[in-house]
């Protein structure tokens, strides 16, 4: 078989050529083998690929991945004779689909007679069948070429995912690996993963006295992977006496690591989940707080600004796709602009007819926030948008073993915490916010005294339905993006307004420290429900102690 | 998600309301079976929280009536669809079901999703005699013969799914943590997930079982606890978590450092028409358990995805020609088609009679031959095991052999309950 697909290789040098030129061809039984995994016969098949593995070549690889992912076809050469390639992803063209192929080794792409790269139609070519059988065989070979592969990875978080891998099924040939790998590592994380991926492999397959050595390695390094490991030696009264105790002197470092780590991790969630409901509150704070408007439709602010980012992210996706990344810091501002935009046009149109009426502002808002919705729904559909975190904001950086803390919380943390900083600069700090605070203060006398108390009105509204906006812009980077968003948030936002104590920013503030904090610290022990339902008892509770919140609003305030 | 919002109950008071007006306005009688036409009901909700799932099989049925119609119907009549939009509400889908069966006297329904609407409709179709093809997966524990379940049981979804997991295929894996959303469906799921587990000898210190509420966004603590859990690698998570929540899920797991192949999610509530809406990048490689997917390779379902997006662009539906196909959306699909051939084979639109004809039906469905079980009401499936794609679709990493026999009442929890409507009446115990 293999003589005849040579003859038809010779014999169509136009066609054929480009492909078999690109670097060096495989060896001829390599070739022999590749002509075989394509075989109808599994067992022909199975052989076949376990040899492919064993030659240890590295431009096998992609032909076991795709074999895995079934992306390996039969290509009909003229002459009746065909050829294993591998098929890239799909295009459509009109009812076609078409395929970018590639070779079978070493996955080079398969160029045409013009020199572009070569597109077939995918009905064109015969799929290469995989069974079952033939991919359970297939997963360790590329494993043992992936792990070593992944170890050279650029990517420090790719590194340590194949030590940690291959401390947990490899041998005493991996070893050596890991070894030669450490050598050369500089990243303090994978350096970490490496060890322990060896102390692991050394614990299981090693002599007595590196077994030993390993249990206090792994004690060392604080290896929670290696609890199951130690648990069983501990447990085994088999096990020599030395090891036992290594073993059981190790579980016992690593359980205090455990719950210094677990302490730190619960810290970070209260602060991350303080900082998104103070975010969420802090707009509310403002229109609620100190105008005294209830604003029901202060939630759908924050889907707007959500829908912002989504419209600026396609934006980015369409003009500027080599600077998508940066898509979410343009957004930020946006976002703000939208719904400030929106609440200063509401303020002007219709709030204003209505102050001093507070049921009256609350039903309108509530026909508001109704209409923004179906606005939503009709314009975006009812299903949720898809907004995609940029790489700066997915994963997140290890601080210490076994706590690693997310960029998209970590970033929240930090616009909370300038959101609340530009807040107090504006409003003690500048001529506007001091306007703003005789208005809400006493707007007869502040009227008198010359402040355009309806423009300051109007604007401090606008800057409610910013923060709000800017609220639903960071939202995007931890929850979904629906119509419905606004109503998930809005009961959480005006929690936290009435426990800190309406007209109190720094009531706002420690109400959404309390509430993220205490959430995080029952819900571990109590789950989710249980822990939300705690925390709105807790709420009702303190609401009856200090019907006026945390902190009263003192002095003489015209209205009140 | 099953919370009243204030939106669904100001749409639920004036639906009443108008639907209360059409029952007065029209003599019944007239609108009957009857000249070259037969009525059958859509029951799926078009507004509230539901919609975005249901809305598709809505969409799927309309266009295989369509198909059939230009085929000349069943048994020369017409199909004449009615639609109604029971809100997300689950009285009211009590409520227009028996619109439906009285008023519009409709010889069969296609409709609900979620179980809680199955459960509220179902004294109607018992009382009434009427006759319901419901196609979304479900806990089992159900054998009403007024019903024709075309989708999976448990034993059709969650027990191939783990037994791929615990599998050296599928990686070994020896903990697992049960997640889900607070319903009824994932606790009776994780009943039997748990029941299966245990008789499997997996410890029960080694299955964690967790719940959150719907629209759940914060899931910092439950991944903190799976990183836990997940320590030495052989642990995975089996999810039955709904709908919206998955996002945030999928994107903290993959920030805290999680990655699938440490310890993979497989998810029984994730089909392609939910990854619509969703950032897929957090969930490439995390893994689902349904009977089919759009990917499927088979000619018929090439025909029925690219006859799907034909339909929705043509009849201009929301998405277009962007619009995939998923599990339910195939069972709602093979049932109306499956209902057609039993009327045909009966003669007749009468409830009975086109029951016993459904029993032992067979169809060559989008995802592969099918068949209807010969007494209990359910229906023959294989089982695919997924892997999640970053475009959105799914990767079939398992497949089993032949199909799977439903077994409502399963072995695991009720070992001793059976489901029968040819030698028992329904439901019925087991001689030890």
């Amino acid at each position: 078989m293999w003589k005849s697909l040579l003859l038809a290789l010779a014999l169509l040098p136009g066609l054929i050529t480009p492909a078999v030129a690109q670097g060096a061809g495989p060896a001829p039984e390599i070739a022999k083998h590749i002509v075989d995994v394509a075989s109808t016969d599994s067992d022909v098949q199975e052989a076949a690929a376990v040899a492919l593995g064993k030659t240890g070549d590295r431009k096998i690889l992609p032909l076991l991945e795709a074999l895995r992912e079934g992306s390996v076809y039969l290509r009909p050469l003229p002459g009746g004779k065909k050829e294993t390639v591998i098929v890239g992803d799909k295009v459509s063209e009109g009812d076609k689909t078409l395929v970018p192929l590639f070779t079978a080794y070493g996955r080079e792409p398969i160029v045409g007679p013009d020199g572009k790269p070569l597109l077939a139609e995918l009905s064109t070519l015969e799929e290469v069948s995989t069974g079952r059988r033939l991919r359970v065989a297939i997963r360790p070979l590329i494993d043992a070429f992936s792990g070593q592969s992944d170890l050279a990875n650029p990517d420090p978080a790719t590194r340590g995912a194949a030590a940690t891998k291959m401390g947990y099924t490899g041998d005493g040939g991996t070893l050596s690996i890991l070894e030669t790998a450490l050598s050369k590592e500089s990243d303090r994380w994978v350096r970490f993963a490496l060890q322990e991926a060896a102390a692991l492999i050394r614990l299981r397959v090693g002599t007595e006295t590196e077994r030993v050595a390993a249990a206090r390695a792994l004690g060392r390094l604080r290896s929670a992977n290696a609890m199951e490991p130690l648990y069983q030696i501990a447990g085994d009264s088999q096990a020599p006496a030395p090891l036992a105790a290594a073993a059981r002197d190790a579980i016992k470092r690593i359980e205090r690591w455990g719950l210094l780590t677990q302490a730190i991790e619960i810290a970070f969630q209260g602060l991350s989940l303080s900082s998104i409901l103070l975010l969420m509150a802090l707009g509310l704070a403002i229109v609620f707080g100190l105008m005294g408007v209830i604003n029901m439709a202060h939630g759908e602010l924050m889907a707007l600004g959500a829908y912002s980012t989504f419209l600026m992210q396609g934006w980015f996706a369409a003009y500027l796709p080599n600077r998508f990344d940066y898509y979410f810091l343009v957004a930020l501002p946006f976002s703000f602009l939208v719904s400030a935009t929106v609440g200063f046009v509401l303020e002007r149109g219709v709030i204003r007819f209505l102050y001093g009426r507070p049921l009256e502002t609350l039903l309108l808002t509530w026909g508001i926030s109704l209409m923004i919705q179906q606005g939503l729904r009709l314009w975006f559909g009812a299903a949720n948008v898809d907004v995609t975190s940029p790489r700066w904001l997915s994963g997140g950086v290890p601080v210490m073993i076994g706590v690693q803390l997310p960029y998209n919380r970590l970033f929240i943390i930090g616009l909370a915490t300038v959101c609340v900083a530009a807040m107090y600069f504006l409003l003690f700090r500048t001529d506007a916010g001091l306007r703003i605070r005789a208005v809400t203060q006493n707007r007869g006398m502040a009227a008198c005294l010359g402040v355009r108390a309806r423009w300051v009105d109007a604007g401090t509204f606008a800057l409610g339905a910013g923060l709000a906006g800017l609220a639903g812009c960071a939202i995007t980077q931890i929850g979904n993006v629906g119509p419905e968003l606004g109503q998930n948030y809005i009961v959480d936002s005006f929690m936290v307004v009435v426990t800190g104590g309406v007209g109190k920013l720094l009531g706002s503030i420690l109400a959404a420290v309390g509430i993220g904090g205490l959430n995080k610290i029952i819900e571990p022990g109590m789950g989710a429900v249980f822990g939300k339902v705690l925390i709105l008892v807790l709420v009702i509770l303190f609401i009856q102690r200090r019907p006026s919140g945390l902190f009263a609003a003192k002095g003489r305030y015209a209205e009140s | 998600m099953e919370e009243v919002s204030r939106r669904t109950f100001l749409k639920t008071a004036g639906a009443v309301g108008v639907g209360a007006a059409a029952g007065l306005g029209f003599p019944a009688i007239l609108r009957a079976q009857g000249g070259g036409t037969v009525k059958v009901g859509v029951l799926h909700s078009l507004s509230g929280t539901m919609a975005i799932s249901e809305v598709s099989l809505r969409d799927v049925c309309m266009m295989a009536f369509d198909e059939i119609n230009a085929k000349g119907g069943v048994t020369g009549k017409k199909i004449e669809p009615v639609v109604v939009d029971p809100a997300s509400n689950w009285d009211l889908f009590a409520e227009k079901a028996k619109q439906l069966l009285l008023q519009d006297k409709v010889a069969v329904t296609f409709g609900c999703w979620t179980s809680v609407s199955r459960k509220s409709v179902l004294p109607v179709f018992e009382n009434n005699n009427g006759l319901l093809f419901y196609p979304v997966q479900y806990e089992g524990e159900e054998c009403s013969k007024n019903v024709f379940y075309t989708g999976a049981t448990p034993n059709q979804q969650l027990i191939p799914a783990a037994e791929y997991l615990m599998s050296k295929e599928g990686g070994g894996y020896k903990k697992f943590y049960l997640l889900g959303t607070d319903y009824v469906f994932p606790r009776t799921a994780n009943k039997i997930l748990r029941a299966f587990l245990l008789a499997k000898g997996v410890p029960a210190d080694s299955i964690a079982e967790e719940y959150t509420p719907f629209n759940h966004q914060d899931y910092q603590t439950i991944v903190g606890k799976i990183k836990r859990f997940s320590t030495g690698g052989s642990a995975a998570v089996l999810s039955t978590i709904n709908g919206d929540s998955n996002v945030p899920f999928y994107k903290e797991f993959a920030n805290q450092g999680l990655r699938s192949e440490q310890c993979p999610i497989m998810a029984f509530s994730v089909a392609e028409d939910e990854l619509r809406g969703m950032d897929t990048s957090a969930l490439v490689g995390h893994l689902a358990a349904w009977n089919y997917y759009q990917s499927v390779d088979t000619p018929q379902n090439k025909k029925f995805v690219q006859a799907f997006k034909a339909y929705a662009k043509k009849a201009n539906l929301p998405g277009g020609d962007k619009r995939v196909t998923d599990d339910p959306m195939e069972a709602a699909y093979f049932g109306v088609h499956i209902w057609k051939q039993a009327a045909e084979k009966a003669k007749s639109f009468e409830v009975d009679a086109v029951r016993k004809a459904v029993y032992g039906q067979t169809f060559l469905a989008p995802g592969g031959q099918i068949k209807m079980d010969e007494a209990n009401q359910h229906t023959y499936k294989p089982v695919l095991i997924g892997e999640i794609l970053k475009d959105g679709q799914f990767k079939v990493v398992s497949r089993s052999k032949g199909l799977v026999k439903a077994d409502p009442w399963s072995q695991y929890t009720s070992p001793d309950k059976g489901c029968d409507w040819i030698k028992h009446q329904g439901t019925y115990q087991k001689k030890a």
